[in-house]
């Protein structure tokens, strides 16, 4: 053993790069919710950029440590603490033998990353070390972390005293702005509620988890008249069930938009408007609840290009270790 | 049935074979997925089918999406119409009607129910002229259903009532979504069944439970150790009514590892269906017999 979990902080589950493949019968891909700042951990701690790390929502852990190790955090603003003395976000550090590692209060963002050197030792279950709570499935046990649980840590020399200059780390802006391909069944509302989607300011509901964020404040979508088509649902945001994006945004009754993420749901019965952009996608994991969020209609070429740019920062990242 | 092609972000695309079900359209999705899993597209990381659409999810970076469009577009134009043969299987899966855990959970949730003085299954005979719960059970487990996707959450069945559209069950979805549901809830919504494979939040109607695991993470249950899912689309399910006695000794053979679902492998034509139904059907279910 390695790790033990004296305080599970809020929702703290074991992540890697996620599981694709088993989409098709409703496995989502899971992984971290913000996979720069989970590649970025590994890095500063000399793992590869894939290993699996912990993901603490809100709340910091208090660990303690059975073995040396090299431990890096980043993505949300939570000051990490090795027996109470404050350490760095975005830089590794060393943790001896039978020393704690706890956490200050969140100063911003949401998540953090907690990579330890050899990275966390879960079994892989379909390719993956990450926790897919829904379905009970990977990570630790298949759940979040639990008080008295114990983490093993894979082989790893570990690297201090690395950082990841201000310039290259990324958190949340605010207003925060959500990249989106209209498209799907963008077509089932007006070109007035289309306009008036993109114009408003909307908040991040409470619903705000690895599934979903849902968002509210905004002005309801009307909707183009129909008949429904035979199987979908007498409700107008109703369609036959489908398949859900990664991303997607589906308005169920027009009101309150979702955003799929890593845990989504593979499908459903909600008719979709959209999709927020893949370079988008770690914003919105570092999103707290009421934060104000707007989306801005956005082309192919333009979430190619953000793509782009979002892999540049990474490689400008590797090329510093 | 012309194809709609979408852009689900800068990773999916989306194909919508049809507005409304049909087991045309659930066909179209199958065999187009079939064959551009067949094609092996450098890039594309998930097919998806689903009830009358499919999605594909691709690599931006290994393939252009214009590429994939153009490449599926000319695999929907070769496939045509859809294959309208399918060598599949049918799976019993016996099911208590009206039970205890079920009834629990709705009258928790009566308030966001369309009837609440009856239960779902009370609700749904009476909406679908149904002579009562007896009526219910007797035309829900009367014919076969095909499994026209799997999802929402791991393993999760939508299941598709094979009789003619106006013998089909339909009821709506509950007006505010359930926050709990049993773990192997026999649902339904809209046209489609389902069963939950995991306890949570739901929208379905509620008509009774399996005792019949259909998703072990674990892969401890015998039947689920070669794979945690046991449906995959395509597949064809017959349910079977029992009483609670045998309910319990179903459960308990299953935590003695000794449960074996009843399956067997038939063929299904879609020409055949359409040309007789009932027959079509009949022979189907009779596979499940030795016939």
């Amino acid at each position: 053993m390695a790790i033990k979990v004296v305080k599970p902080g809020l929702s703290t589950t074991v992540q890697d790069l996620g599981r694709p493949g088993y989409y098709h019968i409703g496995i989502p891909i899971s992984g971290g919710m913000d996979r720069f700042a989970l590649r970025a951990a590994n890095l500063l701690v000399g793992n590869p950029e894939g290993a699996a790390v912990l993901e603490a929502s809100f709340l910091g852990p208090q660990l303690e440590f059975t073995a040396d190790a090299t431990v890096a955090v980043t993505g949300a603003e939570l000051s990490p603490k090795v027996d109470g003395v404050e350490r760095p976000t975005w830089t590794s550090f060393p943790v001896k033998k039978g020393q704690a590692l706890s956490f200050a209060f969140l100063k911003g963002g949401a998540r953090a990353y907690i990579a330890v050197s050899g990275g966390v030792d879960v079994p892989l279950v379909l390719g993956s070390r990450s926790t897919y709570t829904l379905g009970a499935l990977g990570g630790f046990k298949g759940r979040k972390l639990e008080a008295g649980d114990e983490l093993r840590l894979g082989e790893g020399a570990g690297a201090s005293g690395r950082i990841v200059p201000p310039a290259l780390r990324r958190g949340p802006a605010a207003p925060a702005v959500l990249r989106m391909m209209p498209g799907l069944y963008w077509h089932r509302i007006t070109e007035a509620a289309g306009q008036h989607f993109f114009a408003d300011t909307w908040k991040v509901a409470p619903e705000a988890d690895r599934i979903g964020y849902r968002f509210r404040g905004g002005r309801p979508l009307e909707f183009v008249p129909r008949e429904p088509p035979f199987g979908a649902g007498s409700d107008p945001s109703n369609i036959v069930d489908a398949c859900y994006p990664y991303g997607s945004v589906q308005v169920p009754s027009g009101a309150e938009p979702i955003v799929l993420h890593r845990d989504a749901v593979s499908g459903g019965g909600y008719f979709m408007i959209g999709t927020v952009i893949s370079a988008d996608l770690d914003l919105i994991g570092q999103l707290q609840p009421h934060a104000p969020a707007s989306f801005a209609c956005v082309t192919m070429e333009q979430a190619l290009a953000a793509r782009h740019e979002r892999q540049k920062q990474l490689a400008e990242i590797r090329a510093l270790f | 049935m012309n194809s709609r092609y979408s852009y689900g972000g800068d990773e999916h695309i989306f194909v919508e074979c049809d507005e409304e079900m049909s087991l045309e359209a659930f066909f179209k999705s199958l065999s187009i997925t079939k064959a551009v899993k067949e094609a092996q597209i450098k890039g594309v990381t998930e097919i998806c089918p689903a009830n009358a659409s499919f999605q594909i999810k691709f690599d931006p970076d290994a393939i252009k999406a214009e590429d994939l469009l153009a490449e599926l577009k000319s695999i929907e134009a070769q496939t045509g119409a859809g294959v309208a043969h399918l060598a599949t299987r049918i799976i019993e899966i016996p099911v208590l009607y009206n039970d205890p855990w079920t009834h629990e959970t709705l009258m928790r949730f009566r308030d966001r129910h369309q009837a609440p003085e009856s239960t779902d299954i009370e609700y749904t005979a009476k909406i679908n002229h149904l002579d009562g719960v007896d009526g219910f059970v007797k035309a829900h487990s009367g014919a076969p259903w095909f499994v026209s996707m799997v999802g929402f959450v791991a393993g999760l069945p939508f299941l598709y009532q094979m009789v003619e559209r106006q013998r089909q069950i339909q009821s709506p979805k509950y007006l505010r979504p359930r926050t709990d549901t049993p773990k192997l809830t026999v649902g339904h919504g809209g046209c489609f069944g389902c069963i939950y494979s995991v306890r949570g939040a739901g929208g379905y109607q509620m008509f009774g439970i399996t005792p019949m695991p259909i998703y072990d993470p674990n892969q401890q249950i015998k039947y689920l150790r070669d794979f945690m899912c046991l449906f995959n689309p395509g597949d064809i399910v017959k349910w079977r009514p029992i009483e609670r006695t045998e309910y319990d000794s179903i459960v308990a053979d299953v935590e003695a590892g000794k449960y074996a679902p009843n399956m067997a492998k038939v063929d299904f034509s879609l020409n055949a269906f359409h040309a007789d139904i009932d027959a079509a059907n009949a022979k189907l279910m009779g596979a499940l017999h030795g016939h």
